[in-house]
């Protein structure tokens, strides 16, 4: 977390291999990669790096499958193990049945399980998620917070930048950045459930429905 | 990326703004179509003139009575024979590697039944035909007999034959020149038109003494004066060396003093015809001029273009080598949309090219011949200058710094 300009995205490209750091070292799974040529760059990424961008940046005119099997392009994986690997991690998003869809036919929250699904079909080490819910509405980014806690608890590490303190309670620990500063490293022991509160809201929203429904109901009667 | 896969890509890429990339290949389907056509014209007028100097024969020379050397004064010398059989007959006799054709030329009406024609009338010796490379359609050559004894018996070309016979068949027919009977003992071949457009099939040949005993008449009838001796010089001499020991012979035989003009004229047809053939190639670089032109030009909207869809993809770009895409991935995705592109169009302009030719060859009736050759080079040329072309716009992608690039608005 961190005030505008205070060095979040900087920090995150040099985690993610797409800066280099102009002092010090980066060391990413007993990998020294902070003096890599920039092609052997983009193969520390292919592998070991997930993205996932406020922005999406899904390619347009793509279908789901594809953008997700994008990654695995440039791995070298075969079409047909391709597609079935992208299939499945868009199973595992919940998306499987979009999977001919292509971006501008499915919604906000729709894209970014896409870009979730693709940041996960190299089997990375970490993801990367830079305001991943900034162009979602509320609800949608509890969804997606709740896919990224469930994928944490199975184990993945998921480094996420956001500006709302309502996006960093779900996290285990929360870096504070000011003036390109690391100011404060907090563990948190319990954070919040995203699902448990998803699946609060949607039994408060069902109430509620069901209650116009009814007064609906009784208006007509 | 295999390549395969990059194709698909490109095409793709290419389907997204049809009509921009139709506009940008329009450049190259012009310049490849000029290509092709004008090497199917090109192509064909040489091979036209290449044939017409092969039916000439090679390495000929011509022979022609009184100067044409000094100018004004001299020219009465052309209705003086200068050139005579017995020069003809010395040049076989002391260069037997070359063969001498002497002709007597003039022109005669003559009358088959209902149908007459005037037509140009050559008094020759049978080594005339070898050294034209004449060939007979039908029928014989003169026996020695005839050649001696004046014999009334002649060769007609294929136009004397049609206006004449027509459907009918000529030969043993009796025809009447300048009143005298002749018997058609052979037709020759179809030559068309000579490249200065005359008809070189509106002729008839006879034995060299009948001509001038019975049909020429006049004055050279008492002599044996020619206007002209063909010599046909083997392939493999120095055409040079042989041309200067015809005109030394021929000046001792004529008595001319050093310093004399020559009283005969001596040309080498080949190097009339190469002559032709160099301003027909001229014609050709100039063609080729235009349509380099026209291929630079559409190498260069195609790196136009590219260098648009670098910057409107940027993000697709920075996306593409955040997920791993390595230089060489970038530079050969949009090098291959490149060459692409313009293979597309070198297609395109390869067929209208050979519908263009085609079209010319049947409405203009122009000789056209197209190439497997030629259509090669030209999609040769649309590769190179994809590649050329869309190097730069390519290479600009490649090098693009991912951060920056997925930032682009
Ligand atoms: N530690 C640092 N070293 C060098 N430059 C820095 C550092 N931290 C921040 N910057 C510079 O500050 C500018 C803004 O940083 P950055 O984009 O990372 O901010 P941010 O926290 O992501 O802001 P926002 O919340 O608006 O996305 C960048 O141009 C970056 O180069
Ligand atoms: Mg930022």
């Amino acid at each position: 977390m961190g005030p505008s300009g205070s060095g979040k995205s900087t920090f995150m490209n040099m985690l993610g291999c797409l800066d280099r750091p102009s002092a010090g070292e980066y060391v990413l799974g007993e990998r020294r990669v902070s003096d890599l040529e920039p092609d052997e760059l983009a193969v520390v990424r292919n592998q070991k790096i997930g993205f996932v961008f406020q922005s999406f940046n899904l390619l347009a005119r793509t279908s789901a499958l594809e953008n997700v099997a994008l990654p695995l392009v440039y791995a070298g994986v075969g079409t047909r193990e391709r597609n079935q690997r992208a299939l499945a991690m868009l199973d595992t998003v919940g998306l499987a049945h979009r999977a001919d869809h292509q971006p501008a036919q499915l919604s906000g929250g729709e894209q970014q399980r896409v870009a979730i699904a693709r940041a996960l079909v190299t089997r990375p080490l970490l993801i990367l998620a830079d305001e991943p819910t900034g162009a979602l509405d509320s609800r949608t980014s509890l969804e997606i917070m709740a896919l990224f806690q469930s994928l944490n608890r199975e184990g993945m590490t998921i480094v996420l930048v956001t500006h709302e303190a309502d996006v960093a309670r779900f996290a285990r620990r929360v870096l504070r950045f000011l003036d390109g500063e690391l100011v404060e490293d907090t563990e948190v022991r319990t954070p919040d459930d995203a699902a448990a509160m998803l699946a609060g809201q949607s039994a408060s929203a069902r109430t509620a429905a069901q209650a116009t429904e009814s007064q609906a109901g009784s208006a007509a009667s | 990326m295999s390549l395969a896969s990059l194709l698909r890509l490109a095409l793709r890429a290419l389907a997204i703004n049809k009509l921009r990339s139709m506009l940008t290949m329009l450049g190259i389907i012009i310049g490849v179509g000029a290509v092709i056509v004008m090497v199917a014209v090109g192509a064909g007028a040489q091979a036209k003139v290449d044939e017409q100097i092969r039916a000439l024969g090679s390495n000929l020379l011509l022979l022609t009575s009184g100067a044409t050397t000094s100018g004004g004064v001299r020219m009465g010398f052309g209705s003086n024979l200068t050139l005579s059989e017995d020069d003809a007959a010395a040049l076989n006799r002391e260069m037997p590697e070359i063969v001498a054709a002497p002709a007597l030329r003039g022109s005669a009406q003559v009358v088959w039944g209902n149908s007459n024609w005037s037509t140009i009338i050559f008094g020759v010796t049978p080594e005339y035909l070898d050294v034209r490379q004449w060939a007979l359609a039908a029928g014989r050559v003169f026996e020695p007999s005839e050649m001696s004894g004046a014999g009334k018996v002649c060769l007609i070309g294929q136009s004397v034959a049609r206006q004449l016979f027509g459907n009918a068949d000529p030969l043993d027919q009796v025809i009447r020149i300048k009143r005298v009977p002749f018997t058609v003992i052979g037709v020759l071949e179809g030559k068309g038109q000579s490249l200065m457009g005359t008809d070189q099939d509106d002729l008839i040949l006879m034995p060299i003494s009948t001509a001038r005993k019975r049909v020429l008449g006049g004055n050279i009838a008492k002599l044996r004066s020619v206007g002209t001796i063909w010599v046909k010089m083997g392939d493999a001499q120095d055409s040079k060396a042989t041309e200067e020991q015809v005109r030394a012979l021929l000046r001792q035989r004529h008595r001319l003093q050093p310093g004399q003009d020559d009283d005969f004229s001596l040309r080498n047809l080949s190097e009339v015809m190469a002559a032709q053939e160099a301003s027909s190639r001229v014609l050709a670089i100039l063609l080729a001029a235009v349509a380099s032109v026209s291929l630079i030009v559409g190498g260069i909207g195609i790196m136009n273009i590219m260098l648009v869809s670098v910057t409107e993809r940027t993000r697709e770009i920075g996306l593409r080598m955040a997920v791993g895409a390595r230089t060489r991935d970038i530079l050969g995705q949009f090098l291959v949309e490149a060459v692409t592109l313009s293979l597309i169009g070198g297609l395109i302009g390869i067929a209208i090219g050979i519908g263009a030719s085609l079209a010319i060859g049947s409405l203009a009736g122009w000789r056209i011949l197209l190439s497997p050759e030629s259509i090669l080079l030209a999609a040769a040329f649309a590769f190179a200058i994809g590649v050329f072309f869309g190097f730069y716009p390519a290479r600009k992608a490649a090098r693009l710094n991912p951060v920056e690039a997925l930032r682009f608005e």
